[in-house]
């Protein structure tokens, strides 16, 4: 059992490394919170779950914390990604398609 | 249909749904059973029941869960796990491939659901599977940035995008 958690942190903590080869390796603001969201959700929820497997009197307590970064994490890179498109940051030039000026236009 | 028109509960079941809920995440963390620990989560649970059961209905959360909706929210967890792990290895693949296959863009879809809540597992679930994130919503709509894209056409995105979720959350929130 505990091999099996450990192997959980070492896999999650993987996912984590990944994600910051992302963040570095992006080009623009969003593609880069697109690394930035995906990795750090799976690679932290499957480290904290992996210590609740060491320890497995902390497992429901784990649990729990990892649901919240589960339901938490999207809200702050949807924040993030808002903010960067009302301040109009530019995308990537390879972009095909943006449909922002769409979305706005209609709101009014 | 029917279920629509008695959309309005009583506020006491509002009040005791909330308190239930509140209770249970109580007892999950603490995880004793010791009278201290249990009058200390009972108090808080009573508290912020009596404060929040009113904005609890605007939210839009289902009414008391039968069978079937406990069923399917079961189901669309499992769903929502597969497709994170979905969404891991497609943003590996693309970080660690040498020459970088992304096709970004930010695309419209559209949503059936009504209530807030719904809207919001939607977005979360959107930004947790392979390649699309959350922008933004108005109303119906969701902006998405998609990292490969593959269609701008709005009601072929929706069906690619926000399909495979939204016909669990339908019945769920129905």
């Amino acid at each position: 059992m505990e091999i099996f958690g450990m192997i959980l942190i070492g896999i999650g903590a993987a996912f984590l490394l990944i994600g910051s080869i992302g963040i570095y390796r992006m080009p623009d603001v969003y593609n880069r919170i697109q690394a930035g969201t995906k990795c750090t959700t799976l690679g932290s929820f499957l480290t904290i779950i992996g210590v609740g497997v060491v320890q497995p009197e902390w497992f429901w307590k784990t649990l729990i914390i990892a649901i919240f970064v589960l339901v938490s994490n999207p809200v702050s890179s949807h924040a993030l990604g808002r903010a960067s498109r009302k301040k109009r940051i530019s995308l990537y030039e390879k972009s095909v398609v943006d449909k922002t000026d769409e979305f706005t236009g209609q709101q009014k | 249909m029917k279920e629509k028109e008695k959309i309005h509960v009583h506020p006491a079941v509002n009040f005791i749904y909330l308190f239930v809920i509140l209770m249970t995440i109580w007892m999950a963390l603490t995880r004793s059973l010791s009278p201290p620990e249990l009058i200390a989560g009972f108090a808080v649970s009573l508290v912020l029941s009596l404060l929040l059961y009113r904005n609890f209905e605007k939210a839009g959360f289902p009414p008391i869960p039968g069978l079937k909706k406990i069923g399917y929210s079961l189901l669309y967890a499992v769903v929502l796990l597969k497709e994170i792990i979905l969404a891991n290895l497609d943003v590996a693949y693309r970080v660690l491939h040498p020459k970088m296959p992304i096709k970004p863009g930010i695309v419209i879809i559209k949503t059936g659901l009504k209530q807030d809540l719904a809207k919001l597992i939607l977005a979360n679930s959107i930004t947790l599977t392979p390649g699309t994130f959350t922008l933004d919503i108005e109303d119906d709509r969701l902006l998405i940035h998609w990292i490969n894209v593959k269609t701008d056409n709005v009601e072929e995105a929706t069906r690619m995008i926000g399909e495979r979720f939204e016909r669990y959350l339908r019945i769920i929130f129905q």
